[in-house]
């Protein structure tokens, strides 16, 4: 189906743009009904998430905008919207009568374009159209820069990628100049041109997601690129356009998983009970010895044993388990620290290094380096693509309860077993998780090879960790609160944080452009410490579903940082299960992106999306 | 007629001097028009019919000890979300206070906010059941005044 954009409506735009809200209070329900109606939009009411995405599933490209509150009987609105965003790619609006900091943050996070807090008034329903024509002109300015990314990483690789394949060609690039000029003046016509230009929107099924994922892991992720997958899926009707935004999407929501995963794992593992004691053994000794590698790349640190996760059990039943499992494992082939090039799929576990070694090797050159970030995110793919070869079968069926798990990153593979691994975070209890997060964070910095497992250690060595914690403060400087100067030891990390933040910064422009993080007036700097506390302390029981968790995950580059008072404490400042708690959630973002594990726990946590 | 019109905006005026409605209400007022002329009536019915059922529920999971803060305080948030829309004030206030209590793991203070959340709400009840019907017999000619 065409954009809405297109004929009959332009001339009235926004009028007739078509809504589905989403509430199980049927009282709302109306009210919201009737407010969109009297801004001339075409309203579908929701009584159930489900519902919502059956009818979104079944009308693709039937609905502009979805408006969804967040608390919802059968599946949280958080959840769902990550469905719609990866899946249908439209803007989503949470609602909600709380308008705390955690859970708007948590909000943005997933990629609402807002938050609206209830009673709603009609005039904030009258913009909403604003949300959908900016995700348009976003969608089309990442493709092309997306693109012209590619090229550069191209010319980067060498040579050999120099096919007739993928190259750029010229007018490609011109195209989408063209596509942009006109983008940037509104007015109907040139909104409709764009959006006809830009192609019918592509509903990702998960079989034509499964081939993306089995291309991207096929490719590498260091190597990825929109053409190349296009060209490995066979799909004759997709365009690069569509597969360049997925892709996007999709190391958006592999970085979101592994966030959570951290998130999740300072929590303490409430909800780990599958995770037996000896299951933290396992993921002890993992991470032992992947961190302990110094890191400058060297993935050889990484050996996680990925036999040692395998052993651990994976419970299936708990779909967080799942995800973790698969971040730790299988990367039984020690991976070439070296920058970045992890060329092969074995290299499960460097695509976390990867990213170390990126930045290591980058430096400063990561920062505002759109190719680098874009690696780094290859190199969260990859790992997940690693994962796949390493042969773990990750069911993902486990993965989600309340989903059937009818997608199966069978790609991903991640194995139950991995499950440790990322369960690690989990099963500490709060104190332990920052550390060692940290440690493998070191990795990069070769910092803290002692550091390695120990789960519950709160104080341990701190020496890696401190230099995680720069990390955070980029994190948060990427949300605009400049957390920076509590952590000391962002000198090891220059490079490395700045490239995180990039990478960030990257991902939270192109995944959250629309997004507005004023327009919900949030005041970073104050809030991501509040929220992060909440989430940290699991005031919005992140542990109630596995959607939650994952949510916690990691955000890369996420406010997480926002306590830097808190960071600025030394790991062994952790010991103090106060601190433990307050700081996990910005140590694990340092971490996580060093954090081998991650880049299985993205290939989980994105199979699982998906599963629905 | 002119002495209902007059009791009407009297009524109307002083629910929201009393604190009973807020803002929100005054929105509804301005949603009805001729496509539904009753609007604000008909939000009105279907928010106590649902909130009558979630009393009930909040009640009995009161009644089990030892209390389940976690899930009362979720059972609340969504309350107090539903009386959002129709701008019970009050009864919003009340469920502030029993969410607080909750977090606190103040079973005490949760079971006597509960009982004065339940007034309010009966209170407010009769209070628009008359404001309606004195609406309905004067004619629409008072309701999407803004109270000064």
């Amino acid at each position: 189906m065409e954009s809405s954009f297109s004929s009959p409506r332009n001339d009235s735009f926004p009028a007739g743009l078509r809504v589905l809200v989403v509430d199980d209070d049927p009282t709302w329900l109306k009210i919201l009904e009737k407010m969109l109606k009297k801004c001339s939009y075409e309203v579908t009411t929701c009584g159930l998430a489900r519902d919502a995405l059956n009818l979104l599933r079944e009308k693709k490209d039937g609905y502009d905008i979805v408006v969804s509150d967040v608390n919802m009987p059968d599946m949280d609105g958080f959840k769902l919207l990550e469905h719609v965003g990866l899946e249908m790619d439209l803007p989503v609006i949470m609602m909600s009568v709380d308008g705390e900091t955690s859970r708007v943050m948590k909000g943005v996070q997933h990629g609402a374009c807002d938050y609206l807090l209830k009673p709603i008034r009609m005039k904030e329903l009258r913009n909403i159209w604003q949300h959908v024509f900016r995700k348009k002109i976003h969608e089309i300015r990442d493709i092309e820069s997306h693109e012209s990314i590619e090229g550069i990483q191209l010319i980067r690789n060498g040579s050999d990628q120099y096919d007739e394949g993928y190259f750029f060609s010229a007018e490609d690039l011109t195209s989408l100049r063209k596509r942009k000029d006109v983008d940037n003046k509104y007015d109907d016509k040139d909104f409709s041109d764009c959006s006809s230009a830009k192609k019918a929107r592509v509903v990702w099924s998960v079989d034509l997601h499964q081939k993306f994922v089995k291309a991207v892991h096929q490719i590498g992720f260091d190597k990825v690129g929109p053409k190349k997958i296009l060209d490995l899926m066979n799909v004759p009707w997709l365009t690069r356009e569509n597969v360049a935004s997925h892709l996007q999407k999709y190391r958006l929501y592999l970085s979101r998983l592994q966030k959570e995963n951290d998130i999740k794992s300072s929590f303490g593992g409430t909800k780990h009970s599958d995770y037996s004691s000896k299951d933290l053994q396992g993921i002890l000794s993992v991470q032992n010895s992947i961190n302990i590698q110094q890191n400058d790349v060297a993935h050889g640190s990484y050996r996680f044993s990925g036999n040692n996760l395998v052993a651990q059990n994976a419970d299936p039943k708990s779909n967080e388990g799942d995800i973790k499992g698969i971040v730790s494992e299988p990367v039984a082939e020690p991976k070439k620290g070296t920058t970045g090039n992890i060329p092969d799929s074995q290299k499960t576990r460097s695509s976390q290094m990867d990213f170390n070694s990126s930045y290591a090797e980058t430096q400063k050159g990561l920062v505002g380096n759109v190719p680098d970030s874009q690696k780094i995110r290859s190199s969260q793919m990859r790992v997940n693509h690693s994962f796949a070869s390493v042969e773990s079968e990750v069911n993902l069926t486990a993965f989600d309860s309340t989903i059937p798990a009818t997608y199966s990153w069978n790609q991903i593979q991640l194995e139950k077993e991995h499950k440790p691994l990322i369960q690690l975070n989990n099963g500490f209890s709060k104190p332990p998780l920052p550390g060692p997060q940290h440690h493998f964070q070191a990795d990069q910095l070769q910092s803290i090879p002692s550091i390695s497992s120990r789960p519950s250690i709160p104080g341990e060595d701190v020496t890696g960790s401190s230099k995680s914690k720069p990390s955070y403060s980029e994190y948060t400087n990427h949300h605009g609160s400049h957390v920076s100067p509590t952590i000391s030891a962002t000198d090891s990390f220059p490079g490395q944080t700045k490239s995180c933040v990039v990478d960030h910064q990257l991902s939270e422009t192109i995944s959250t452009s629309t997004s507005n993080m004023k327009n919900q007036g949030i005041n970073l700097s104050t809030d991501l410490e509040s929220a992060q506390r909440n989430l940290i302390l699991g005031s919005t029981s992140p542990f109630a579903s596995l959607d939650d968790e994952f949510q916690i995950c990691w955000y890369q580059g996420d406010c997480y940082g926002m306590n830097l008072e808190l960071q600025n404490v030394e790991f062994s400042e952790y010991t103090d299960p106060i601190h433990v708690t307050e700081v996990p959630a910005h140590l694990y973002d340092a971490l996580r992106f060093e954090y081998p594990c991650d880049p299985s726990e993205y290939s989980v946590l994105d199979q699982g999306l998906f599963i629905a | 007629m002119e002495k209902n019109q007059r009791q009407v905006r009297l009524m109307r005026q002083s629910l929201f001097d009393q604190g009973f409605l807020d803002e929100q209400f005054i929105q509804l007022e301005e949603l009805q028009d001729d496509a539904n002329p009753n609007f604000v009536e008909e939000i009105a019915t279907s928010y106590y019919q649902d909130s009558s059922r979630s009393l009930q529920t909040i009640e009995l999971a009161l009644e089990k000890t030892p209390h389940d803060f976690n899930k009362l305080d979720g059972y609340m948030h969504q309350f107090k979300g539903s009386s959002s829309s129709i701008g019970a004030k009050k009864v919003k206030a009340e469920c502030q206070q029993f969410r607080e209590y909750c977090k606190a793991g103040n079973g005490e203070g949760c079971m006597r906010t509960f009982q004065a959340l339940k007034r309010e709400h009966a209170t407010l009840k009769k209070r628009l059941e008359a404001y309606f019907q004195l609406a309905r017999q004067a004619g629409p000619i008072e309701t999407a005044c803004r109270p000064k």
